[in-house]
């Protein structure tokens, strides 16, 4: 099985993105993990999240789980999630097979910014994380 | 799927423990757990457990220290024994690079063992990974039972029915007690962070 190799010059340019895009309209973090329950690499800080290993091992499991779900309505996967909660949500949003973007904010940001934001993102995400370091400008 | 953050200069690997239901998977780990210094390991995770048996998964990570100046972390999983969680055993293997197979003595278990081995070739094949190419040991646990009246497997047909082909490093243990556990958990790490290595020519 392949390995995933992040490099500094990577991260810095995701990190721009998400710092511009999500960070900025008040989303508290932002995780991209992998399927694995990795965490790639993450912006952002949420005092709240004592242990984001298991966040990431638990929201892998979480969309494995519900692509199960997705099956049984005759669905291949679902592409994205929302977690509503009293003071926090959780948006997640499947970048591709393997790459997973996951968004903690509050209930003063709303939900409608976040899937645009996310969406924007989505893209020129997964080819800084899955194309080379000589790709990024 | 190994990850390998060159600026952190940090590797971190998944390894599943995997095996019949009630072979003592979830038991490694608590030892594992319990053994460790915190600032060697992380939370336990144990998800959705019924009595003491194992639902979804449970999670482990810890620190094992550096190799080449890259930190190796590494995450431990449990997966369901029971044969009705076919579908959760190969959801945690996504992503695994190396697999420690627990397998239960019990004379009465013995074609349990043997199922459990194939369903994980099955899983991993289904994920596009061949058994034979994935580090793994195997760990025969539970061997104080071999001193009590319960009819037990030798050593010598354990490793007949489960190792004659994969021709792993095994491993006899008593997870209760910690006997074998971390000789268990040394021999994988040892081969699936040398097998990382490698191929990301880590080592060079």
């Amino acid at each position: 099985m392949a390995s995933f190799i992040l490099t500094p010059k990577k991260v810095n340019a995701v990190h721009e993105l998400i710092d511009d895009k999500l960070i900025r309209a008040g989303v508290k973090k932002v995780m991209i993990i992998d399927e694995a329950g990795n965490i790639i690499t993450e912006c952002g800080h949420d005092p709240a999240i004592t242990d984001p290993t298991a966040l990431a091992a638990l929201t892998a499991a979480n969309f494995g789980a519900t692509a199960q779900i997705a099956r049984l309505i005759g669905e291949e996967d679902f592409t994205l999630l929302f977690h509503k909660g009293e003071n926090s949500s959780m948006y997640f949003l499947r970048l591709d097979e393997e790459l997973i973007m996951l968004s903690i904010f509050s209930d003063e940001v709303s939900l409608g910014l976040i899937r645009c934001r996310a969406d924007e993102l989505l893209t020129p995400v997964k080819n800084i994380l899955k194309g080379s370091d000589n790709g990024i400008n | 799927m190994a990850l390998i953050d060159l600026g952190k200069r940090e590797i971190h690997c998944k390894i599943v423990y995997y095996g019949p239901g009630r072979c003592g998977k979830t038991t490694n780990l608590i030892y594992i757990h319990h053994a460790m210094t915190p600032k060697a390991r992380g939370k336990m995770v144990t998800i959705d457990t019924k009595g003491d048996r194992t639902l979804f998964f449970d999670l482990l990570p810890l620190h094992l220290g550096s190799v080449r100046d890259f930190d190796i972390r590494i995450q431990l999983y449990t997966v369901p024994g029971q044969i009705m969680y076919e579908a959760t055993r190969k959801l945690v293997l996504k992503g695994v690079d190396g697999i420690v197979f627990v397998a239960d003595p019990l004379l009465v278990r013995r074609q349990r063992n043997k199922d459990s081995l194939a369903g994980l070739s099955n899983n991993l094949a289904e994920l596009g990974v061949k058994l034979a190419e994935i580090p793994i040991v195997l760990q025969y646990n539970k061997r104080d039972l071999t001193e009590s009246e319960i009819p037990t497997l030798g050593v010598s047909e354990l490793s007949s029915d489960l190792n004659s082909e994969l021709q792993a490093p095994e491993f006899t243990a008593t997870a209760t007690l910690g006997e074998g556990v971390f000789e268990s958990l040394r021999a994988i790490s040892k081969l699936t962070v040398h097998q990382v290595a490698e191929k990301n020519r880590l080592l060079d």
